[in-house]
């Protein structure tokens, strides 16, 4: 304390006090002091505690769970979104399989339709082709038929002529006898 | 004492040093005079006012918003939040989270304390036995009021040591008889000694500042103290709050 007594630089105030403590070194040990600290040491507990107790924590408590909350629910919300997301995958799959069954299905009826259609169309012209062949061949007979008759009369007649006229008196019996042998020929 | 004495004496040497290592814990009335009493306001009331002020800064001011994505501010007042809450339910269980908003004002005003006795110029008030001792006198007897009122008389048990022989158990409950009440000195002068320590080597340091040839020495070890003052500051707070919790466990599981 004599040192302290002895320097310039000390404030006279300061020196009183140091004065005042009546020698001892460490403020800290000055008891004069204790219960001005131990009161507002008591003060300052009692307010930070209210404040702590009433405000702050619970407050800091509440946004803490809240977030907890928030955090669970959105891993919840993930998890249905997900979920949903892979059952919309499965519908599109399926709707897409749906609808390639549905296309081969109405390809395949289109196909049969068409093809019965054809038939049918087949089945008529071939009918048709063979009505008119018949009737075709029928003709063609009728025209032989004409035709050889034709014949028959003319070769009948040429050979009553060409008989006449070698001076023979032609036997009509024996001449169309004589023809029908020789157009079996 | 002895750090002024020995700062006397390079004062003496040099003829320039002053060293009072120790004016930096001197109570005074903020307004002028120089009686204290219970109430006068001094710079222990002021820095009293301003850990208030931060610690409401931190706390309510942070979370105000109450934001889902929160802010540095509430991310720091959550952090501490949630340090304190593990701390304690670690230790002492669910039952421990009754005495949270009690462990959660002791750990923040020790370690909002502690950091503004660092910044130049403040005063420190976790230095002063007068505050430490409460602080410690305040857990001793929550301890044993809980441990009593929660247990009864097997809360005695915690002395008796049932796991130990039974001749020895009668000196082994002196023993830790002795420990329990020496818990509040520990305590106390733990915190204390090592706040006014780290404060008094600095100041010691800063005066040797003034001598031209060991000053850049003696700023670089300034600055490392300073460095480490800022480790001590927080680690004296937590272990403050730990030993409050474990002392709290001892009143709610008295069983060893």
């Amino acid at each position: 304390m004599a040192t302290e007594t002895h320097d310039a630089g000390q404030a006279a105030a300061d020196m009183a006090h140091g004065a005042a403590q009546g020698g001892v070194g460490m403020p800290q040990l000055d008891f004069s002091t204790f219960p001005n600290q131990v009161f507002w040491l008591a003060v300052t507990l009692v307010v930070i505690y209210l404040v702590l107790s009433r405000v702050a924590l619970p407050r800091i408590g509440g946004i803490l769970a809240e977030r907890t909350g928030t955090i669970t629910n959105d891993l919840a919300a993930a998890e249905d979104l997900k979920a949903k997301a892979v059952e919309a995958e499965e519908a599109y799959n399926q709707a897409l399989a749906d609808a390639r069954s549905e296309a081969q299905r109405i390809a395949a009826e289109a196909r049969a339709e068409i093809q019965a259609d054809l038939d049918d169309a087949i089945a008529k012209a071939d009918a048709e082709i063979a009505a008119k062949t018949a009737e075709s061949e029928k003709a063609i007979a009728e025209i032989r038929a004409g035709a050889l008759e034709s014949i028959q009369t003319v070769a009948k007649d040429t050979t009553a002529e060409i008989v006449g006229a070698l001076g023979f008196q032609a036997d009509d019996a024996a001449v169309a006898g004589a023809i029908a042998d020789r157009m079996k020929g | 004492m002895a750090t002024e004495a020995h700062g006397a004496e390079h004062a003496a040497e040099t003829g320039g040093l002053v060293f009072h290592p120790m004016d930096q814990f001197i109570v005074k009335p903020l307004f002028g005079g120089d009686t204290i009493s219970w109430y006068t306001p001094t710079n222990v009331t002021l820095w009293m006012a301003i850990s208030i002020l931060v610690i409401v800064g931190l706390l309510v001011m942070g979370s105000s918003r109450r934001a889902i994505v929160p802010t540095r501010m509430q991310s720091m007042a959550e952090m501490t939040y949630g340090f304190i809450h593990k701390m304690l339910e670690d230790i002492c269980g669910k039952e421990g989270l009754k005495f949270f908003p009690y462990v959660m004002t002791l750990f923040m005003f020790i370690v909002t304390a502690n950091f503004l006795g660092l910044v130049p110029m403040s005063f420190t008030l976790t230095s002063h036995f007068a505050v430490t001792v409460v602080l410690a006198l305040l857990v001793f007897l929550t301890v044993t009021i809980v441990g009593f009122v929660k247990n009864g008389a097997s809360f005695l048990g915690l002395f008796w040591v049932s796991s130990a022989p039974l001749a020895l158990r009668p000196i082994l409950a002196v023993i830790e008889l002795i420990s329990y009440f020496v818990r509040p000195v520990s305590h106390s002068i733990r915190l204390a000694g090592n706040l006014m320590a780290g404060h008094a080597v600095m100041k010691v340091f800063a005066g040797f500042a003034a001598l031209t040839i060991v000053s850049p020495v003696s700023i670089l070890a300034i600055t490392a103290m300073y460095g480490l003052e800022l480790l001590v500051a927080f680690v004296q707070a937590y272990v403050f709050t730990i030993l409050t919790c474990v002392y709290l466990k001892d009143a709610l599981h008295p069983s060893h």
